[in-house]
């Protein structure tokens, strides 16, 4: 759109990684004269946004200038030579797959510490709370824009630290057994992840992504490759995160605080099925060819699941959390995820990556507003929200409750906003895996899949029902003696962006698939759908 | 030092000439633990002309005489040496300077200049005797500098004594102290039993191969008479059980937190790097360098053997809990049991290669390792002696609880253990830490040892858990708030707090510099 240089946009990809790491350090450092703002708090929180704002830009500058004729093209790449011992090489780069990731990363954390500027943590000191975010935007970032196995390891732990203090010292309720739980089953994930990577190097002779793409997995034997595959697989389906090894999800959701949930949902889960699509179907595509049933059951069974679960959140006397619901909702919709992994079609895959998108966008935004909600009325239980008629947010404040709505019809996959296309691309994959894999057994993944698209829609529209409509007058205990304020002008600057999104990227996929489709073709270049 | 020693049938006084009885010695080979031990008999001497007010002294002058033999170790780096050979029959030699020497000798001298700095304090404030402590601490790093240039099994055995019996002296050292000396004693008995252990299998070996220098008794077990195979067996395994003793490796761990809680603060940060890096380098020679033809054997009890210490060491170091007294160092003690199981681990995976160039690049990733772990661990130390000094609470002497608002009352010391901490655990930011680890992970999956790398990943998850319940307890507020200011920290122990925090921060900055070490050939 914007021509740039290379050398220019290779700046601009290395700048987005380090600029987050050199404003954390900065962050911890007392402000400098001039921009000491109102009080220490308030700068570093200045800080925060300031240079998340200055990360966004920047990515925005780097989608503008990535050349948009050839997105299956490795573009800004930076390839030196780092830790020769362990041939570690820095290599950076992006294309359609990773970019959008990018993009969707920084924009996110930019709103993230927009709401914490506007409304303070709760917790110990922001200075810490800004460095962590930062860390933790550099972790996520740099995964998505790291070339080297290694590396891709190294960036996925660096999400670890900061979000283990992001939820024990900033979230709430049951906060400390949440943020170990977190903490224990990620790191024991992607400890695996590192041996099934060693394997994978180690045989293949490179720790290059690019190049291991290019190989194929010519030169890996198939025992080699399903070893790898299921130790990769297997750290990644933690962070996805896949039935049956979801179980850290729903607290690490509910304890952690509104950013640290947008965070959590919006960009950390990400991290998974951009490893699955970056790293497993290329470079040891006979192992995931073995093991795609397998995740493609294990996804559908996140899908049920899921939605089961957060029907039963819902009902009435359930004493549902409204955070756990949407936590168990991200259950099923990256089970959708891996489903169109799983089908290994370029189908599938760029279905799969557009459902990432989508999810991060509206899950991102479902968890800011049931934050807002939560600051006013002081509680996220569904039954202490509804009361007996309802929670009556159309009356009460009808802006909330309507973008509540709306995020519920998002998620639910209504056509024309950004849940549908993915999940109707993953489940058309299934309708046609890749040769080889069986086609019944697909079919059953594909009438599950659906049935769990019926059972998304009961819940969500239960939880509007019950959240968005209801008597004003008799409404709920909870927050019902004062007025609840509607939506505050920094809410609507850290939301309309989100919906604005969700809407463009449901009524114009292409712009999103034109980006990915490319790229896919190029990671599985024997499929022909 | 031993006379080298002639191989027997080869007693060709014609060949030899007169010049056999009269060797040419590599001075400037042999100068880093020579100048450590000359700086050892100058303290000793000096003691008894000094007042007791210029002993202070005595610590600088000792410090200086390690900076000295580090800066000793610059013009060696050209290339091999070699000195104190046989001057007849084929060459071996006694002492050889190469890439693994070295390595170790810079880890061992740099971590005992590091105790000198940390020591300062602790001699002043315990009132140690300061003319013995220092003679000592000089005398145990004067023979662990030597140990990794030792090549033959006479030379190894004087030198793990010289390492550690000065060492047990400075564990009883704190006159008085109940727990001082029944620390000295365990330590002294497991030892002790281990280097008898280990002169039994050394003269096994002796017996059956009739040469001491590791290269000869290298070549010659495969071809020893089938009459002594039992024998040349039996002597491998017993030398091989004696150093495992010395490493600290589960089941020979007992002594290890007592040890380390009754003595000193430096000298426990002293055992855990020093005491570690002598045992680990004397099994490496002797496994790697001597004994490869029983590779097969020793190989697979050697994983075993990993497995084992560090999930014992971490399981050990899970159970502290943060009210208990000394806990800080208790829970530094079972952790450097459970590092030392993942430090044999590229020593496991080198007994399954059958290469001895792939053997020397898996005790590379060793090496590299142990470099990065005598950085952190000295640091994580520098900060708990640090703290020792605060002294606002004698009754809960280094609780794990006292570090409680350690990030407010003195963030720089919580800023550095932090580091230290996550490097240990291998996680980012530590960026140094997980690389060592996975450079000891590649080793072991290069070697087809998936079982033990799984054992490992386990244990790094487990290991997480009491570093990051420590990391988290800094940032929590204090229970009672400190009353007035924080007081400054001792000078030296600023220095070392300053000096190791740096040297990690470079060493994540530029892991290659340690790491190296996994990719060279080091013999």
């Amino acid at each position: 759109m914007i021509p740039l240089d290379d050398t220019v946009l290779q700046a601009l990809l290395a700048a987005v990684v380090a600029l987050p790491l050199l404003g954390a350090v900065a962050a911890l450092l007392p402000a400098p004269p001039g921009l000491r703002g109102r009080g220490p708090e308030q700068a570093v929180l200045r800080h925060g946004v300031t240079v998340t704002g200055a990360v966004l830009v920047l990515t925005v500058l780097l989608a503008l200038g990535f050349d948009h004729d050839h997105p299956g093209v490795m573009q800004a790449q930076t390839d030196v030579s780092w830790i020769p011992a362990l041939d570690v090489r820095l290599h950076l780069g992006i294309d359609g797959i990773s970019l959008p990731l990018l993009v969707l990363t920084a924009l996110l954390t930019f709103l993230c510490a927009l709401h914490s500027y506007a409304k303070r943590p709760q917790g110990p000191r922001p200075q810490a709370f800004v460095a962590l975010l930062l860390l933790l935007e550099c972790g996520t970032l740099a995964t998505f824009a790291v070339l080297d196995l290694v590396l891709f390891f190294l960036a996925f732990e660096t999400v670890l630290i900061p979000m283990y203090f992001l939820i024990a010292r900033w979230g709430g309720k049951d906060r400390g057994p949440a943020a170990w739980k977190f903490v224990l089953y990620t790191l024991l994930g992607s400890v695996v992840m590192l041996l099934g990577l060693l394997v994978l190097g180690g045989n293949a002779g490179t720790f290059d992504m690019v190049r291991l793409a290019q190989q194929h997995g010519s030169g890996l034997s198939h025992g080699t490759q399903v070893v790898a595959a299921l130790a990769i697989g297997l750290g990644l389906a933690v962070k996805a995160p896949m039935w049956p090894l979801h179980s850290w999800l729903p607290d690490a959701h509910t304890a952690a605080p509104t950013v640290g949930s947008v965070l959590l949902a919006g960009v950390l889960l990400k991290m998974g099925t951009y490893g699955f699509v970056r790293i497993l179907l290329p470079a040891a595509p006979e192992g995931a060819h073995t093991f795609a049933p397998y995740l493609a059951a294990f996804a559908v069974v996140g899908i049920i699941y899921g939605s089961l679960a957060c029907l039963a959140l819902a009902r009435k006397g359930a004493q549902g959390d409204l955070k756990r619901l949407i936590a168990y909702s991200s259950v099923g919709h990256m089970g959708f995820v891996l489903l169109g992994v799983a089908t290994l079609t370029h189908t599938g895959v760029n279905g799969a990556l557009y459902a990432n998108i989508a999810h991060g966008l509206i899950t991102g935004l479902l968890f800011f507003l049931v934050g807002a909600l939560k600051d006013r009325t002081g509680t996220s239980d569904l039954d202490a929200l509804a009361g007996t008629t309802g929670a009556a947010l159309y009356g009460r404040t009808p802006r909330l409750g309507g973008l509540l709505a709306f995020g519920a019809v998002a998620s639910l996959g209504l056509p024309g906003l950004a849940g549908f296309w993915g999940e109707l691309l993953a489940l058309l994959g299934a309708y046609h895996p890749a040769p080889g894999l069986s086609r019944p057994a697909y079919a059953v993944f594909l009438a599950l899949g659906a049935l769990g698209t019926l059972l998304t829609a009961a819940y969500l529209l239960l939880v509007v029902r019950r959240v968005c409509m209801g008597d004003p007058a008799t409404s709920s205990p909870a927050g019902s003696s004062a007025a609840l304020p509607d939506v505050h002008g920094h809410e609507y600057a850290a939301w309309v962006p989100l919906v604005v999104l969700t809407v463009l990227a449901g009524l114009w996929p292409a712009a999103l698939l034109g980006l990915t489709d490319p790229a896919v073709q190029n990671l599985l270049p024997g499929v022909t759908r | 030092m031993t006379a080298p020693t002639p191989s027997p049938g080869t007693h060709d006084l014609a060949a030899g000439g007169a010049h056999s009885l009269v060797q040419s010695v590599d001075w400037v080979a042999v100068a880093p633990p020579v100048i450590v031990a000359l700086a050892a008999l100058a303290v000793l001497v000096a003691d008894l002309f000094l007042t007791e007010r210029r002993k202070s002294l005595l610590g600088p002058l000792s410090a200086a005489a390690l900076a000295l033999s580090l800066l000793a170790l610059l013009p060696l780096t050209g290339g091999r040496r070699a000195t104190f050979c046989t001057t007849a029959g084929p060459r071996a030699c006694s002492y050889v300077v190469d890439t693994f020497t070295l390595s170790i000798q810079l880890l061992v001298l740099g971590a005992a200049l590091v105790t000198a700095l940390l020591s300062m304090t602790a001699v002043a404030q315990e009132r140690l005797p300061a003319g013995e402590f220092w003679f000592l601490l000089l005398s145990s790093a004067c023979g662990a500098a030597l140990l990794p240039a030792a090549r033959d099994l006479a030379t190894l055995v004087v030198a793990l004594e010289v390492a550690s019996l000065p060492a047990f002296a400075l564990v009883g050292l704190r006159r008085g102290s109940r727990l001082s000396s029944e620390a000295a004693l365990k330590f002294f008995l497991s030892s002790v039993t281990a280097t008898a252990v280990m002169l039994l299998g050394v003269s096994f070996v002796y017996a059956a191969t009739g040469s001491m220098h590791l290269e000869t008794v290298a070549e010659r077990l495969p071809h020893t008479d089938s009459r002594l195979g039992t024998l040349a067996a039996a002597g491998v395994a017993l030398t091989l059980i004696g150093f495992a003793f010395k490493t600290a490796a589960a089941p020979f761990h007992f002594w290890v937190p007592d040890t380390y809680v009754g003595a000193p603060v430096p000298v426990a940060a002293y055992l855990s790097v020093v005491g570690k890096a002598a045992g680990f380098s004397g099994l490496i020679l002797v496994a790697v360098r001597g004994f490869p033809p029983y590779a097969h054997a020793w190989g697979p009890a050697l994983a075993v053997l990993a497995a084992l210490t560090m999930t014992v060491g971490n399981l050990g170091a899970l159970r502290q809990r943060t009210d208990r007294a000394h806990g800080a160092v208790r829970l530094l003690a079972w952790s450097s049991v459970g590092q030392a199981g993942y430090l044999l681990v590229p020593l496991a995976a080198a007994g399954h290669q059958d290469h001895q160039g792939h053997r020397d690049a898996a005790v590379g990733a060793t090496v590299a390792y142990a470099l990065m772990y005598a950085v952190v661990n000295l640091g994580a130390f520098a900060v708990v002696a640090a703290l020792r000094h605060r002294g606002d609470d004698s009754a809960q002497d280094g609780r794990l609880d006292q570090y409680r608002g350690l990030a407010r009352s003195h963030p720089f010391a919580a800023a550095a253990l932090a580091f230290f901490l996550l490097c240990l655990a291998g996680l980012p930011p530590g960026i140094i830490g997980l690389f060592a680890k996975v450079t000891v992970f590649s080793a072991a999956v290069d070697a087809g040892l998936g079982w033990l790398a799984v054992v490992m990943a386990v244990n790094v998850v487990i290991a997480l858990v009491y570093y990051l319940t420590w990391l988290a307890l800094l940032f929590r507020p204090a229970v009672q708030p400190t009353a007035g200011r924080a007081r400054w920290l001792p000078l030296p122990l600023t220095v070392t707090i300053a000096l190791t925090g740096v040297l990690a921060l470079a060493l994540s900055g530029a892991p290659q510099l340690v790491l190296g070490f996994a990719a060279t050939t080091l013999f």
